[in-house]
């Protein structure tokens, strides 16, 4: 069992929802609330990563972070080490490819809301972020909720784009998923078993609480 | 007008507007029409829920819109208070909850206090702290209510709040509202296609059709003297007849017109002289049946006769279609009592005898362009 893998995976999974959870819901109620030209071809740049390869996706990635890009040479010559092959180029990957899984469910979950039940909190003078925080988030919540655990475990699962983006840097990049790989690769069935049924369990756990919650917020609301 | 609301709208599209209103404080005001006249729209506008191209409104001597000074205060900052049509509760929200957000400008240590007195009022003691799904209809009308008057309001919106609920619970609603507007000190208005329903509730009737309003005024007045041909049809007139002024009889306060041949006495309405075509009106109340078996004196008033081509009993009563002067002619119309029709042996093809009361025939331009089909 690689424990520093596992470690690195959920500290992975933990700070890319941290970023896309805000990010996710001023995408997602700004698409929700608003209707502009081209919003479907925002939408579909948004749901890009949902359908590219992850290797397509690692590899524009790469490029786009690597030491001959202007992104890559800015990080450098502000942190003094490269990009790529970071745990921070790593998390920066993890944000883009997460993209539609955190602001999908979002999206629905706002767009969810009766447009009256907005224009009720208006008429009762409520400020925006009032109507955010009192009516929009709990109502929207099973949707932030499932882009949480959706974000967090794909995050946890994710392959292609880890591996061309971060390579596998026991500490710094090597996750869990590809630590289950690499035990594969040296015929140990036992270790890469271990390692597959933690990351099951925690995937299980985490889909089954956000269901699970969902399921008593919906009976609370219509009991 | 000082006080009240005072409403002044026009716009193009995308849906058209050309309204003209005012409310005082303490009076209903009933907005109706058919489905897509633009009511709600004209309703969401005041709450200032749509942009609208050109026009003012202004509440308590507030200027709340005005496009030529470019003043557009947003929703949150007009105090109104409007109960949408399917009430738009908070869902998530207890009653208590749901009445509190609208008083986030009290101190929050009355607010809950304040909220149960609000509740008490619409009575809903004892149901404070279930949310919206575990209420009736009727509950969740009276919530929708009860957080509308919580923000203290300037002037109240009422969206068709009727439409949802079944018809006891209606006819209990209707009393309760009537009883609580007595305490209203802010405007009331009113949306509904039920004309009984405005009839019964309003103090003054707004007859809206694509946008425009075409005739305000108190209820009884606008649905027994409609202003023109398309408010007499928008509110359910279906006697409308032309016929040619002869002349006025100022002495016994008699308009008299010729119709199909026959002279008929109208009320005194001089605005239309001698000569003049119009296009006149009665309500269904103004005509009176004769008895068949014992004439009487009032049947000197406009008699008419006709068979009966059409006897539909519906409920209570018996709905009549009479052919006066011919088939082929437009027939009139008028509603009795199922027993008095029962007692009279009236059913189709019987010759009835009716007098068209002076008092209720109305008279109208008859240059109707907008007159779908053609009375004569």
């Amino acid at each position: 069992m690689d424990w520093s893998a596992l470690t690195l995976s959920l500290k992975l999974a933990a700070w890319t929802v941290l970023i896309l959870l805000p990010l996710g819901i001023w995408a997602g109620h700004a698409l929700a609330a608003h209707h502009f030209r081209g919003k479907a071809w925002v939408e579909a740049l948004l749901a890009l990563p949902l359908v590219l390869p992850p290797t397509v996706l690692g590899y524009y990635l790469l490029v786009a972070m690597g030491g001959a890009s202007p992104v890559g040479q800015f990080y450098e010559s502000l942190f003094g080490k490269p990009l790529v092959f970071s745990f921070e180029g790593l998390l920066l990957a993890s944000v883009i490819f997460n993209i539609p899984f955190a602001i999908q469910p979002m999206q629905r979950g706002f767009e969810a809301i009766a447009p009256e039940v907005r224009d009720a909190a208006a008429c009762c003078g409520l400020s925006r972020w009032r109507t955010l925080w009192r009516i929009e988030l709990p109502l929207a919540w099973p949707g932030i909720l499932s882009a949480v655990v959706l974000t967090f475990a794909h995050t946890l699962g994710e392959f292609g784009v880890v591996l061309m983006v971060g390579g596998s840097i026991p500490g710094e990049t090597k996750t869990v998923a590809i630590a289950i790989y690499d035990r594969v690769q040296a015929f140990d069935t036992a270790g890469a078993g271990v390692m597959s049924a933690v990351l099951l369990l925690i995937s299980l756990v985490a889909i089954g609480a956000a269901y699970f919650t969902n399921a008593r917020s919906r009976t609370r609301r219509h009991g | 007008m000082a006080e009240g609301i005072r409403i002044r709208l026009r716009q193009h599209g995308p849906i058209p507007l050309d309204a003209a209103l005012e409310c005082a404080p303490g009076k209903v005001l009933a907005l109706v029409g058919p489905s897509g006249s633009g009511k709600t729209t004209l309703l969401r506008a005041i709450a200032g829920l749509l942009r609208v191209g050109e026009g003012e409104i202004h509440s308590n001597g507030d200027c709340w819109f005005d496009s030529r000074r470019g003043v557009d205060v947003e929703t949150r900052r007009r105090r109104v208070g409007y109960v949408f049509q399917n009430y738009a509760l908070f869902p998530h929200l207890s009653a208590l909850h749901n009445v509190m957000e609208a008083m986030l400008d009290r101190p929050a240590a009355e607010r809950e206090q304040r909220a149960r007195d609000v509740l008490a009022r619409v009575r809903l003691s004892g149901l404070e702290n279930r949310v919206p799904a575990a209420l009736s209809g009727g509950q969740q009308q009276r919530v929708a209510v009860a957080r509308a008057l919580a923000r203290e309001p300037q002037v109240l919106l009422l969206d068709e709040p009727f439409s949802a609920v079944d018809r006891a619970t209606r006819q209990r609603l209707y009393r309760e509202l009537a009883e609580l507007r007595r305490d209203l000190a802010m405007p009331v208005i009113l949306v509904t296609h039920d004309l009984d329903e405005a009839l019964m509730l309003a103090d003054q009737l707004c007859v809206l059709h694509q946008g425009r309003t075409l005739q305000v005024g108190e209820p009884y007045a606008v649905m027994t003297r409609p202003a023109s041909v398309e408010v007499a049809q928008l509110v359910g007139l279906r006697n409308v007849f032309r016929a040619g002024v002869v002349g006025h009889d100022e002495a016994r306060a008699l308009t008299i017109i010729e119709w199909r041949g026959q002279r008929l006495e109208a009320r005194l309405q001089t605005a239309f002289a001698p000569g003049t075509q119009v296009t006149w009106v009665i309500p269904q109340g103004h005509i009176v049946l004769h008895r068949r078996d014992r004439p009487s004196r009032g049947e000197r008033e406009n008699p008419v006769s006709g068979p009966v081509i059409e006897c539909l009993l519906l409920g209570e009563n018996v709905a009549l279609t009479v052919a006066v002067n011919g088939p082929d002619r437009p027939p009139l119309f008028l509603s009795i009592p199922a027993h008095v029709a029962r007692r009279n042996d009236i059913t189709a093809g019987v010759e009835i005898g009716l007098s068209l009361l002076a008092e209720g025939i109305h008279l109208m331009p008859a240059d109707d362009a907008r007159t779908p089909s053609r009375p004569r």
